[in-house]
């Protein structure tokens, strides 16, 4: 069991034909995702990856034929809001948004879209999510972690990878880890997989990292406190990071005296979360 | 990307926002030509992109032409919060009765924009927030319609706006929720905006922020862009698809992804150093990227060491250690490098770097420790 993605998931893959796209979709094949369909407007009717993958020209098409259960998004920015609103369209359950640079308000109007639908969107600006021994939506590399009992959910990249390598040589492995993407607006929070972590079975205890900028910890605190039982370790970056500029992520930054990494990390302790100062301190305070 | 507040402030005039008559000056003679065109008194404000402009006396009254040229000369030699003034703007002096604050921007918890007013204008929103948080109105806003009417009077209703202005602030409310939305901007505000002593709604100042990313979008904008204001540094490292940010410290860090860099400078300060940057070369940087990467860190004369900390994935190590040794092929340095590569092609890229004289760490916390030694140790000597 895990949250999300299973060996069961049907991904369909927007952007397949294009260069990350083609990459990352070998990656995961290798891995073992079922990959089932690949979308490029105006491509449709192509066969990649070695002959296995039917491309499509539309969403609702592909879905149709395929059966496609969860999506992912490699298309370049300046088609990733049309991307994610095919995707709603076309009642996918589940859509990861892997692009970088999606202007903020496209992501407003998403978001508002979305509002009146059912769908699930991680991202964008995120690594995806990996089951590990099952599956992955994403470029979260396949053997820096293996099969476990940890949830981990992050806003970061690599620094995600740094922590599941961790856990991994101090023999923990993980239930499934999701990266929920470094935008100031994303499609899920971090309460949103904290529940679901909360009501899976196969997942022991939460990692949870975060980063300056905007109230998702702080909001995330307050639902553990409330709604968990599960033990949240938590590890947020930018304690060092100055005031009004931005760290890179366009959602890590510190504005109007709110986001710091101090508060954060206050709020977290009083809930009851272990806070680590480094990565490879994580498997110590699991142990 | 930050607009000038004379920038701001014709696109506001575009969106049917009432602006005082002025025009920006590179030159004090321009100003005082300016000045006497408009006639009267003038004000004289400094264009650079910091809060707290009048604080510093960067904002200064001029009763006629000729003190308006000797301000702008004094103000144009000021440096503001490290900024050097390039521009004034010469706006005609208004009298002002009240001051308001109108601003949109962008709710990050309830995912959509929000208009934020205010009857204390003319001091900065933060400032109000903390010690007057009840003189705040908000209103979220959905940004795929329009401002509505109503939505305007609600907002003039609880900042007590005299009933004769409703239809006028509603103008005003409207043009700067399409500017906002029209621009892609992270922020439009007017602060303050005021009423004269006649009865007039004007903008006396504006201030805009855009979405980078949202850039593409508007290639009419990005040529507002004042290069001018971005350190040479942060520039150059534009250029080149990195992003860094200078800091205080002494430390210089190359990192691949943005959580791990900042996780990395506060493993530094954690074991007593100070991070002299922030730099994050990417996903998938090759070696030309790194090599301007580490030419960067290497020309901030506060550099006494520098860590490398790769977590390969997309990016191998085995590129970044060839961008690093093109580097020093370039640029000698006597400066200790600690480097730390784990992940693709790790082994490759420590064979590599095995033929310099780079300290090698096997985990961040180790690789911290050592460029804090490794500092100490020139303190030393």
């Amino acid at each position: 069991m895990s949250i999300l993605i299973d060996k069961d998931t049907r991904l369909l893959v927007q952007g397949i034909t294009g260069r990350e796209g083609l990459f990352h979709s070998n990656k995961m094949m290798n891995y073992g995702t079922k990959i089932v369909a690949g979308v490029t407007p105006m491509k449709g009717g192509d066969w990649v990856l070695n002959g296995k993958v039917p491309v499509f020209d539309t969403m609702k098409r592909a879905v149709k034929a395929t059966g496609a259960n969860c999506s992912v998004i490699f298309v370049p920015a300046r088609f990733a809001v049309d991307a994610m609103l095919e995707a709603i369209d076309a009642e996918i359950p589940l859509i990861v948004c892997i692009t970088e640079g999606v202007p903020i308000q496209g992501m407003m109007r998403v978001c508002n879209y979305m509002d009146h639908k059912t769908a699930c969107l991680i991202g964008p600006n995120c690594p995806g999510l990996i089951t590990p021994g099952e599956c992955k939506v994403g470029i979260i590399p396949g053997d820096i972690t293996e099969q476990g009992r940890v949830g981990v959910v992050s806003r970061s990249g690599t620094l995600t990878y740094e922590v599941l390598y961790a856990l991994k040589q101090h023999g923990r492995g993980v239930s499934t880890c999701v990266g929920i993407g470094g935008d100031p607006i994303n499609g899920t929070s971090f309460i949103d997989i904290l529940g679901l972590f909360e009501g899976d079975p196969n997942t022991d205890r939460v990692v949870l990292i975060g980063e300056i900028g905007g109230t998702d910890e702080e909001r995330a605190a307050e639902y553990i406190s409330d709604h968990m039982t599960k033990p949240v370790i938590a590890l947020i970056a930018g304690k060092t990071a100055p005031p009004g500029k931005r760290m890179g992520h366009a959602g890590a930054i510190i504005e109007g005296g709110s986001g710091l990494a101090a508060d954060k990390i206050r709020v977290l302790k009083n809930a009851g979360v272990a806070i680590a100062e480094y990565p490879e301190q994580i498997p110590e305070l699991i142990d | 990307m930050k607009l000038h507040e004379y920038q701001s402030k014709r696109l506001f005039a575009k969106y049917g926002i009432p602006i005082p008559r002025g025009r920006v000056a590179a030159t004090a003679s321009e100003a005082k030509l300016i000045a006497e065109e408009l006639g009267g008194r003038v004000v004289v404000k400094s264009q650079v992109l910091v809060g707290g402009r009048g604080k510093t006396g960067g904002v200064r009254l001029a009763h006629d032409a000729e003190e308006a040229e000797d301000l702008a000369t004094q103000i144009m030699g000021m440096k503001i919060k490290g900024l050097p003034v390039r521009k004034v703007l010469i706006d005609e002096a208004a009298n002002i009765r009240t001051e308001i604050y109108l601003g949109v921007a962008n709710d990050r918890r309830a995912r959509c924009p929000v208009m934020i007013a205010s009857a204390e204008g003319g001091i900065e929103i933060e400032e109000v927030a903390r010690t007057m948080p009840e003189k705040i109105i908000r209103l979220h806003l959905d940004p795929t319609q329009k401002l509505r009417r109503y939505q305007s009077f609600y907002i003039a209703q609880s900042i007590e706006l005299p009933r004769d202005l409703w239809r006028d602030f509603y103008k005003i409310a409207y043009g700067l929720y399409e500017a906002y939305l029209n621009t892609d901007a992270n922020l439009a505000e007017i602060n303050p905006l005021v009423i004269t002593d006649d009865g007039r709604l004007l903008a006396l100042d504006g201030k805009m922020v855009l979405d980078d990313n949202a850039l593409f979008l508007h290639a009419e904008l990005e040529e507002m862009r004042d290069l001018d204001e971005e350190a040479p540094e942060e520039r150059r490292a534009r250029m080149y698809g990195l992003s860094y940010v200078k800091l205080d410290g002494n430390i210089g860090c190359m990192v691949n992804g943005a959580g791990l860099a900042m996780v990395t400078m506060d493993v530094i300060k954690l074991f007593g150093g100070e991070p002299a940057n922030f730099l994050d070369i990417g996903g998938g940087a090759g070696a030309e990227k790194v090599s301007a990467a580490l030419r960067i860190i290497l020309s901030d004369p506060n550099v006494k060491a520098i860590l490398i900390n790769v977590f390969g994935g997309i990016t191998r190590c085995d590129e970044v250690a060839r961008g690093v040794l093109s580097a020093l092929e370039e640029m000698e340095s006597n400066i200790p490098m600690i480097a730390r590569l784990v992940g693709t092609n790790e082994e490759g890229g420590r064979r590599l770097l095995a033929k310099s004289n780079m300290i090698t760490a096997i985990s961040l916390a180790d690789a911290a420790q050592k460029a804090v030694a490794a500092v100490k140790k020139g303190d030393a000597e």
